[in-house]
């Protein structure tokens, strides 16, 4: 069960300015049946561009509902130059907060608004641009660099929670984690070394190992008191035991697959598996 | 949430409340009956005893012998350890069959043996059609030399629809192939008799049948070759390690036996239930429609679709009446996409993302039944007057 703010419930339970404008002064429309929400904004905006009414239809969850609801609260009577610089993050704050993997519904919301004022104002949308990333629920690129740089996105699971992008098959994770880093900055500092195009025998593969957790893992380990030792290596198994501290700590099997063996797949092989004695 | 005293509880496919016989049995196992059943002293040897007495019970439910019956922690222990069993007896075998429509206990397990070994297993998830019913000729032409084991689910938790295991596993037998059965949502609900089956290997969980959360069964066929999942101490003949959740086990055999007393109450009256409240929501709610084989299917089930609505907003509507149900939405989950079951069925979007399941017991009553067709069509239409997609 998802934990909804009291805010959530209300706008949920009894919404507001439910329906659609008579001959609209601007119409926006986000999501589809298949993706699972869609939003009709529907605005009316005086001759000194103030929105004088709201009214929303949405087709989704609770939170889809809520942020649509609290939407048309927030925008009427703003002008529509200041309505346009509301952001989800406003959305999902008028509401108290919104569960992490419902922050795509008041992005929804945002993008409903931004659609209906460009209505409004002639304009064509920056989506409509921009290539698709995600085809399961038909992300762009432009939309994913924009949802990273506003809401301060640091993980592929944050851009899926924010756009949907990557929520479908999966397929697109690389692009993501590739528009995340080019976006962020921060990561493409890190080199990344080329990895060995010939086939590596045993022997070398051992040393490699042993090399790289001198170099990469121990120093972190050894850090809170523990150590490792590598065990064994068939093929592309690598079992390997923590020693001192590591040994009974509880995420052994998580520093085992989150950090030894990304470390080892990064500088050694990306076809490791580390498995622990 | 609104204070809402009266629950109506129709989830019980997702869990079961404990009955209260069921309560009664095990309590003096949780309070002066505290002894270890491996125990030498008569204080740990009448516990033993109770074990050995619900391991009776539960046999007799399923038609079993009490030697083939191994007590675990949950449906999800005894659907792992059936299936690492298999394929550790033939470990030149490297192929797998299951459904696309499993439960995530045997559906991952499956998934992970593929990637997990760089694709040294091999899964072959069987097809289901509209009504969620196998192809028993692709099931046929799945079957090789290369097969180690079978896993089928005898009946769906979501559609409640019914596979024809004993026809599966019997195929299976004559090509020396093992067949396990995941039978939480069975057990219970319809007759099992596994005497004159082929089934090596068949699951169930305690909770799903009025039992406590946290104990289950494996079923392992006298002959069927076994290499345990939990290795440890000599308890359950030394085929799952691990000192016996006594209370627990004595709980399941207590409700196996009720299971028994009500197995014709669970289909006439409760099934009978079941068909007013689908046949109601069904003819008094448009565009809606059932989900799953109309006649195979378990008698408490009932898989609604309601189109251009969305499943986690009609729950919570559901929620302010004190009405307790399911959806496939993908809202629900948490994922982004809905149920594979209903995925796997075709079931268009639209219909998918506002589907519901009903699942019912014997505790259901007519007056619960009363109000939940009452109170359906006014959620469904408010929600409705929202939908942008709805032009009723």
């Amino acid at each position: 069960m998802w934990e909804y703010t009291d805010k959530v419930q209300q706008h949920f339970l009894s919404p507001q300015n439910v329906g659609e404008i008579e001959d609209p002064s601007g119409t926006g429309d986000v999501g589809s049946l298949a993706c699972g929400d869609a939003l009709r904004l529907t605005l009316k905006i005086d001759a000194n561009d103030i929105i004088v009414d709201a009214k929303f239809k949405t087709f989704g969850c609770a939170s889809a509902i809520a942020s649509s609801s609290v939407l048309t609260e927030m925008v009427k009577g703003m002008a529509v130059d200041e309505a346009a610089k509301i952001t989800n993050e406003d959305i999902a704050q008028a509401l108290g907060g919104l569960p992490k993997e419902k922050m795509h519904c008041s992005v929804m919301g945002r993008e409903a608004l931004e659609a209906a004022i460009a209505d409004y104002r002639g304009h064509t949308l920056p989506k409509t641009e921009g290539e698709v990333v995600c085809e399961c629920f038909g992300v762009t690129d432009l939309e994913i660099i924009r949802a990273i740089k506003e809401s301060n996105l640091r993980s592929v699971e944050e851009i899926t929670n924010f756009t949907k992008a990557g929520g479908g098959c999966g397929k697109c994770e690389d692009k993501l984690r590739a528009l995340l880093e080019t976006t962020v900055g921060a990561k493409a500092q890190i080199v990344i070394p080329q990895m060995p195009q010939k086939k590596m025998t045993a022997l070398q593969k051992i040393k490699k190992i042993e090399e790289v957790l001198e170099r990469e893992v121990r120093p972190g380990l050894r850090k809170d008191g523990g150590d490792i030792e590598l065990v064994d290596v068939d093929g592309d198994f690598v079992t390997v035991a923590l020693r001192g501290t590591c040994k009974s700590c509880s995420k052994s099997q998580t520093t085992i697959k989150e950090y030894v063996e990304k470390k080892l797949r990064e500088f050694v092989l990306p076809s490791l598996i580390v498995e622990e004695n | 949430m609104a204070a809402n005293p009266k629950v109506i509880y129709m989830d019980n496919n997702a869990t079961t409340r404990v009955a209260p016989e069921v309560v009664e049995a095990m309590m003096p196992y949780l309070t002066e009956a505290y002894g270890n059943p491996s125990s030498m002293h008569t204080f740990g040897g009448v516990v033993g005893q109770a074990i050995k007495e619900a391991r009776g019970k539960v046999a007799a439910l399923l038609g079993a012998d009490p030697g083939e019956i191994v007590f675990t922690s949950c449906g999800t222990e005894s659907d792992s350890t059936a299936i690492l069993s298999a394929i550790r007896t033939y470990p030149e075998k490297r192929h797998i069959i299951t459904t696309r429509v499993e439960h995530p206990a045997v559906k991952n397990l499956c998934e992970t043996l593929e990637t997990a070994t760089g694709h040294k297993y091999r899964v072959t998830k069987l097809k289901v059609d509209a009504e969620g019913m196998l192809d028993m000729q692709e099931y046929e032409a799945a079957l090789t030399e290369d097969t180690a084991i079978v896993s089928v689910m005898w009946a769906n938790n979501e559609t409640g629809v019914i596979f024809p295991v004993e026809e599966m596993a019997r195929m299976a037998r004559q090509r020396g192939i093992l067949f396990h059965t995941d039978a939480v949502q069975a057990v219970g609900k319809i007759p099992i008799d596994l005497k004159n089956l082929d089934i090596d290997f068949l699951s169930c969980s305690g909770h799903k049948l009025h039992a406590p959360k946290g104990v289950g069964i494996l079923y392992v066929k006298r002959g069927t070759l076994f290499v345990p999942f939990m290795v440890g101490g000599h308890q359950e003949h030394g085929r799952r390690g691990g000192t016996e959740n006594v209370a627990s086990i004595v709980a399941l055999g207590r409700a196996c036996e009720l299971a028994m007393e009500k197995m014709d109450e669970e289909n006439s009256r409760v099934k009978k239930l079941r068909d007013r409240l689908e046949e109601a929501l069904l003819t008094s709610i448009p565009k809606s429609m059932l989900n799953g084989h109309k006649t195979l299917r378990l008698p408490n089930t009932a898989n609604i679709s309601f189109e251009y609505v969305e499943g986690e907003a009609i729950l919570l509507h559901m929620n302010q009446h004190g009405i307790c149900a399911s959806s496939g939405s993908a809202c629900t989950s948490g994922s982004l996409e809905p149920s594979h079951v209903l995925r796997a069925m075709g079931v268009p979007f639209t219909a998918a993302h506002g589907s519901i399941r009903f699942s019912l017991s014997i505790y259901n009553t007519e007056e619960e039944v009363d109000l939940v067709i009452a109170k359906m069509p006014t959620i469904i239409a408010n929600l409705r007057k929202l939908s942008p997609f709805w032009k009723g």
